[in-house]
């Protein structure tokens, strides 16, 4: 039997020469989807295969490692990932969001902004922003080739006409430094203009469907819109209920069956960091005691 | 009272825990071996070689006992260790011509050079359960036989030798070979990346479009011209030796499809090919494939792409049950970001909705 032994961060050299490629390719021409050979990986399509193979092309030995789920560096999904690339790579691995060179994310942005030198890995299921409009690959390539978006102005449009405003809450489509229309990844649409002349270096990484796509630092992101009908965030008109923040997205807490309900920060380093600072929500107390 | 996300690292060990503990179930039940699966359990084990694309049978009965029996989570541990092996190159094409046989039938001829050969198969069994095998038993000797050497040229060679059908496209010594694996895959894709894509195919999703074709979703009167199971030796050209060196043999089955054809004004009326390769005795895999590549070169016979076997990109999308698996199945993973989202979303319309109900009452007055 052959003794599993693998390399630095899981994959092969030659693998992520080929993945740092695709990678160079789509820091060049921002949002556009670089089609890359994903391998497959120890953990399953749809748990972020694609951002894991960017995250271990990328990671060297000095790296600090953070991985989040829902904003939580807590979740399942965000442990498993973080344990992997700990025993693979040996890498330090941290919870705070400035202390991270690389951050891999499912489904949210931090609410701490991200400064230069950092980069930020999306783990994406579905690419393309196009597709649940047009299912074929052959068009939707063919569709940005041309630039060709007016099918997605037609559905936002459309929305405007039936519900009076834009119905998409999250994978709010945007464009990038004017030209390609992108998938910003399943983040809530709050999050959206944070990818706008931000600072760190965003990779977005899509396994199963083998696409890789970037935003460079200090890059144009537009949310899609029309002048009558400005894009405008969501967030839950609530302050959280453990650090009292006003500012950031919030996680529905369902607390018993006859309706209660809390909100928290859905980015718990952000939470965490604010209690350090002293600042309390209605339900701050016991949790305070129970850090201590 | 907020622990929702809290301990997620002590369930994820303890799970680890009891999935072991699980899988290896009652201890005071034998433990299986590799040598047990790999022996009785061959099928699966071929199964698992096949669409985990890497011919290994202890890798394989390992991926099955640790995957407690589920073919597919077994073909994915297998793709994943794959994935880590260095590529040296493509060995020679394998000649499944001089394959050393262990089945092989027609039914398109009854008899062919070198005569049909039977071999270990479910196919006129009666499918009665067999109180014998709850417990051991000892089958009886196999009768045998020398070994023929009369040669056994392929159904489908006979057939050309004739031009009644379609010749095998041979691709120049030159040609680099596709593998998916390693390239992106891009629409429309050449035959090679198509057939690869439906070896590595789950068995299932490759059964029932090939049996839809069957039942006049892109219908192409198929005939089993012939399905040959045996040992094959691979050969690899090493640069540095300057000659084809064998590397040992592989036990392959291969099924060649003969379907119809009309002709046309240029071209005289003849038979077409679909064909079907896999690892081992994987013949329900091979003849399914052979169905499916057919049906995907409806374009290039000028045949109408109406069926959704016929679709190179829905059949080549959605047959890799690795993927399947994991998309279908990370709906476990939490949403709650996104469904914080929606919820936000639905109770916004809901409102707005309560609050035209009244106007829309009256304009509809």
């Amino acid at each position: 039997m052959i003794e599993a032994s693998y390399n630095f961060a899981y994959l092969d050299e030659q693998t992520k020469r080929m993945i740092r490629r695709a990678i160079l390719k789509a820091i060049a021409i921002p949002g556009y989807q670089v089609p890359f050979a994903s391998r497959e990986m120890p953990m399953p399509y749809g748990w972020g295969t694609g951002g894991v193979q960017v995250t271990a092309s990328i990671l060297g030995p000095d790296d600090t490692l953070k991985v989040i789920d829902q904003g939580s560096d807590d979740t399942t999904n965000a442990i498993s990932i973080r344990k992997f690339f700990a025993k693979t790579a040996g890498v330090a691995t941290t919870t705070s969001t400035p202390a991270a060179s690389v951050i891999q994310t499912r489904h949210r942005i931090p609410e701490t902004t991200l400064h230069e030198g950092q980069v930020l890995v999306y783990q994406v299921p579905i690419p393309e922003p196009l597709r649940f409009l047009e299912p074929r690959e052959t068009e939707t390539r063919r569709m940005h080739a041309l630039a060709e978006y007016g099918l997605m102005h037609v559905k936002l449009y459309e929305d405007i006409a039936k519900f009076g405003h834009i119905a998409t809450s999250y994978a709010y489509p945007v464009k990038v430094a004017g030209r390609y229309v992108m998938d910003p990844s399943p983040t809530p649409k709050f999050d959206n203009p944070k990818m706008n002349d931000c600072a760190a270096l965003q990779l977005f990484g899509a396994g199963r469907e083998k696409r890789i796509y970037a935003i460079p630092p200090y890059t144009q992101v537009v949310s899609l819109d029309f002048e009558d009908h400005p894009f405008t965030r969501y967030r839950q008109n609530a302050p959280c209920a453990l650090c009292g923040a006003e500012d950031s997205y919030l996680d529905e807490i369902v607390t018993d069956d006859r309706g209660g309900r809390m909100f928290v920060c859905s980015d718990t380093d952000y939470c965490e960091g604010r209690r350090a600072q002293g600042h309390t929500g209605t339900e701050s107390a016991p949790m305070e005691a129970a850090d201590a | 009272m907020y622990v929702a996300v809290k301990g997620g690292e002590r369930a994820i060990d303890n799970a680890h825990r009891l999935l072991a503990d699980t899988r290896r179930g009652d201890r005071a039940v034998p433990e299986l071996t590799l040598d047990q699966i790999s022996e009785q359990l061959a099928l699966g084990v071929d199964r698992v070689m096949s669409e985990g694309s890497l011919y290994d049978r202890e890798l394989a009965a390992l991926a099955i006992k640790q995957a407690r029996g589920d073919l597919i989570e077994a073909i994915f541990l297998v793709r994943a260790f794959r994935a880590t092996l260095p590529r040296f190159g493509a060995s020679e094409p394998v000649d499944t011509g001089a394959m050393a046989i262990q089945r092989r039938i027609s039914s398109t001829f009854k008899d062919i050079p070198g005569g049909q050969i039977l071999g270990p198969t479910f196919d006129y069994t009666h499918r009665l359960l067999d109180p014998q095998l709850a417990g051991s038993c000892d089958p009886a000797e196999p009768a045998s036989a020398e070994a023929s050497d009369a040669p056994t040229p392929r159904v489908t060679d006979i057939l050309r030798q004739d031009g009644l059908i379609e010749d095998s496209p041979v691709a120049a010594d030159d040609a680099p070979v596709g593998d998916l694996t390693r390239e992106p895959l891009n629409f429309p894709a050449d035959r090679d990346l198509r057939l690869q894509n439906l070896a590595r195919a789950d068995e299932g999703f490759l059964l029932a479009l090939g049996y839809s074709t069957q039942r006049g979703y892109g219908r192409n009167h198929p005939f089993a011209g012939e399905i040959r199971f045996g040992e094959v030796d691979v050969y690899f050209e090493a640069e540095d030796a300057g000659f084809a060196v064998p590397l040992g043999s592989i036990a392959l089955t291969e099924c060649q499809m003969v379907n119809q054809f009309k002709g046309s004004a240029t071209e005289a009326p003849r038979f077409t090919r679909g064909y079907g390769l896999a690892f081992g005795q994987s013949e329900r895999k091979a003849m399914s494939m052979a169905l499916v590549d057919r049906a995907l070169r409806a374009s290039e016979l000028g045949e109408d792409v109406k069926a959704p076997a016929q679709d190179e990109e829905f059949v080549m999308s959605h047959s890799d049950n690795v993927q399947a698996t994991g998309f279908v199945e990370h709906l476990k993973l939490p949403h709650y970001v996104d469904f914080q989202s929606e919820l936000g979303l639905l109770r916004k319309l809901r409102a707005d909705f309560e609050q035209a109900a009244p106007q829309m009452q009256e304009a509809a007055e």
